[in-house]
């Protein structure tokens, strides 16, 4: 594969982050720190039995969804694939709803009907959460239509894995976004492994993926995913790229996950990968431990400050899961609730012919 | 009343629809400046603008995917596929996005699109245009399924399923896109899920949905005029939801049911049909419910056989003569 660039501008003195608060830096240090502690709960439970279905852990990426999402604003969207919490945590949903989705608890946020890779949270701006991979991104298409529709400035970022850029339905977006110059944010976070298929092995690369938008006349940008302020800096170009030309954008974020595709993906060990990369990445890429280095440096936060936001997060994700526990599952009658709008409101709609078919 | 193509009664739900709600769009291929592949869509673009009707490229997947996320803010996508045929190359976007999307957010979202074409065999365009996905999607909860027979039904229906608040897939037909019909012309809507007895009779049931409706009643006339038996003929006209109690009605009336339908036979509308009386209307029949549905093997293009693929009125009396 060829080499990809690595720049080395620091991007704290970029204008979107030299003039954040010592309280933003923290916020953002904290942000990422709720999702890898949120996500070890759920994994020790997850092992003990308490959740069905696949855990996607975004562990060794918080920089990415925490960088992007903290530069939202009132008319900005998100949506995203099934590695989801992060992204969920970093637009302001609870850990308890989350955590309660996980168990298939009647009080997660839909309302144990999703999973985990099915988190919504339409007041916040959050759109999911979609199982089928690249399914997500004619929708963040559609998003970027409606805020130009109704005529409001703002972006909808669409989150999407290195895997993905190999669908189809990816290039059909791409064409109409540059075609219709809808002001969508494509964002690949390249954690090199499409399940348990390297970069090498499933795609051919020039430069970059992110390069592929050439061919639509859309600009990308490539940048190094493990530092918050560069995420934050190149985002922010997108972002003014959409609310002042209406144009999209393709960002390839490189990054790394720590676990597997999933929690049932036992090769990604030294199966796939290597120990000793998976090491490498941990001891010299890690998000938190960059960004708390910084801050560190920077003075913004001393190890005792760090401790102590350690502690409450700790015990915020222990809440959660105590939360999960004991909250009930649904009952059998809600599996015919949320199918039909007009059913579950009753309107006039919803009273005429049968809607369900059991015998 | 006014007697209009049913294309003309699609055309002036849309223009209704688009004049009332601003969210209203039209999206699909061929549908602003080329009028419509079928000219569904004429004078729309002209009339209306970029806007609020849309061309799009050749990509069902993402602009079927676009409106479902529009949807999702508050718009109110009408999107066209030149074919329903072409939904196979966007599935995930109608089953996954469209069908799912409400249920798996526990009800924090809904999808108010419909997507519409024409859903038919019979024009010779071989197999991969032609096939009848309504039992396809009627399969799916969370989607609702819709097929108008009649200029005035595809109109009336067309604005109720604009207006509803959930996705509504809209059978239509290259076949009865010319066909004239009564329209009125002051406003009216058809709701979803209510049959409607398009001819009377007490001998048997002909049961049907779609273009077969058009078979039905033809069957009924050289039914009525030449073996004197009278049929009621009952059209669906919304497969999803579905009015059983007009189904149960006519079966308890007549004891005997014949269905009429262009999906093939096997999981096809009629099958569940043929289920629902069975389970729920047993000792009512005088006979077991028979079908008429399309042979069953892919759509053949010979113009001279594609015909009889299709239920016929003849096929349909042969299986009430059968009966009596």
């Amino acid at each position: 594969m060829p080499k990809t660039e690595v720049r080395s501008t620091d991007y704290a003195n970029a204008p979107i982050n030299e003039n954040l608060s010592t309280e933003e830096r923290v916020k953002l240090l904290r942000e990422m720190m709720r999702i890898r502690r949120f996500e070890q709960v759920a994994l020790k439970f997850y092992n003990a039995g308490k959740m069905g279905g696949f855990l996607h852990l975004y562990i060794g990426q918080e920089s990415i969804a925490v960088g992007t999402v903290s530069l939202m604003g009132d008319n900005d969207h998100v949506i995203t694939a099934y590695r989801d919490h992060g992204h969920a945590l970093a637009v302001g949903m609870g850990m308890n709803e989350c955590m309660a989705e996980l168990y298939g608890k009647a009080t997660g946020c839909s309302k144990g009907k999703g999973g985990s890779m099915h988190y919504f949270a339409p007041d916040k701006n959050y759109w999911g959460g979609h199982g089928i991979v690249a399914g997500q991104t004619p929708l963040g298409l559609g998003l970027a239509y409606g805020i130009k529709y109704k005529g409001l400035k703002g972006a909808a970022l669409c989150f999407l894995g290195d895997g993905a850029v190999n669908q189809g339905v990816v290039y059909e977006s791409l064409n109409m976004a540059s075609l219709f110059d809808l002001p969508v944010i494509y964002v690949i976070e390249n954690n090199k492994y499409s399940m348990g298929t390297s970069l090498e092995r499933s795609s051919v690369v020039d430069k970059c993926l992110a390069q592929r938008a050439e061919a639509f006349k859309v600009d990308w940008a490539l940048a190094n995913g493990e530092d918050v302020y560069e995420v934050r800096a190149v985002t922010q170009q997108a972002l003014e790229r959409a609310y002042e030309k209406s144009r999209p954008t393709v960002i390839e974020f490189q990054t790394y996950r720590y676990y597997g595709h999933s929690v049932a993906d036992a090769k990604h060990k030294g199966g796939y990968r290597k120990e000793e990369e998976i090491e490498r990445y941990k001891k010299q890429h890690d998000p938190i431990v960059i960004f708390k280095n910084r801050l560190l440096a920077e003075k913004a936060i001393t190890e005792e400050q760090f401790e102590a936001i350690e502690a409450e997060i700790k015990a915020e994700a222990d809440e959660s899961a105590r939360f999960a526990e004991e909250s009930p599952y649904p009952t059998v009658e809600s599996i015919y609730d949320d199918v039909y709008f007009e059913v579950d409101r009753q309107t006039e709609a919803g009273r005429t012919g049968r809607f369900f078919f059991n015998n | 009343m006014a007697l209009i193509e049913y294309r003309d009664a699609l055309n002036q739900a849309f223009a209704e629809e688009i004049e009332r709600d601003p969210n209203v769009v039209l999206i699909g291929e061929e549908v602003a400046q080329y009028d419509g592949a079928y000219k569904v869509t004429r004078g729309l673009w002209k009339k209306y603008g970029d806007k609020r009707v849309m061309d799009t490229p050749i990509s069902e997947a993402a602009f079927i995917g676009m409106g479902v996320g529009a949807s999702m803010l508050g718009l109110r996508p009408v999107i066209e596929l030149m074919f329903w045929s072409f939904a196979t190359v966007a599935y995930d976007q109608i089953i996954n996005n469209a069908g799912q999307i409400r249920y798996m957010s526990g009800g924090l979202i809904n999808c108010p699109i419909v997507i519409r074409g024409p859903a038919n065999g019979g024009t010779n365009v071989g197999a991969t245009h032609s096939h009848t996905p309504e039992n396809w999607l009627g399969a799916i909860p969370g989607l609702k399924v819709v097929s108008a027979a009649t200029p005035y039904d595809a109109k009336g229906l067309m604005k109720a399923a604009i207006r509803d608040n959930d996705p509504v897939m809209f059978m239509e037909n290259t076949l009865l896109y010319g066909n004239r019909g009564e329209v009125p012309e002051e406003e009216y809507i058809i709701p979803l899920g209510v049959a409607d007895l398009k001819r009377e009779g007490s001998d048997v049931s002909l049961i049907a949905h779609g273009r077969a409706v058009l078979t039905a009643l033809k069957a009924a006339e050289i039914l009525a005029s030449e073996h004197n038996i009278q049929a009621d003929v009952l059209d669906l006209r919304s497969i999803r939801p579905l009015d059983e109690e007009a189904i149960l009605k006519t079966v308890r009336k007549t004891h005997r049911a014949v269905l009429v339908d262009e999906n093939k036979p096997f999981c096809g509308v009629s099958a569940q049909i043929s289920a629902t009386i069975m389970e729920q209307a047993f000792d009512d029949l005088d006979a077991p419910v028979a079908r008429v549905c399309s042979l069953d093997a892919p759509a053949i293009y010979s113009p001279a056989v594609e015909p009889l693929q299709l239920p016929t009125p003849e096929r349909v009396i042969e299986k009430v003569l059968k009966l009596a």
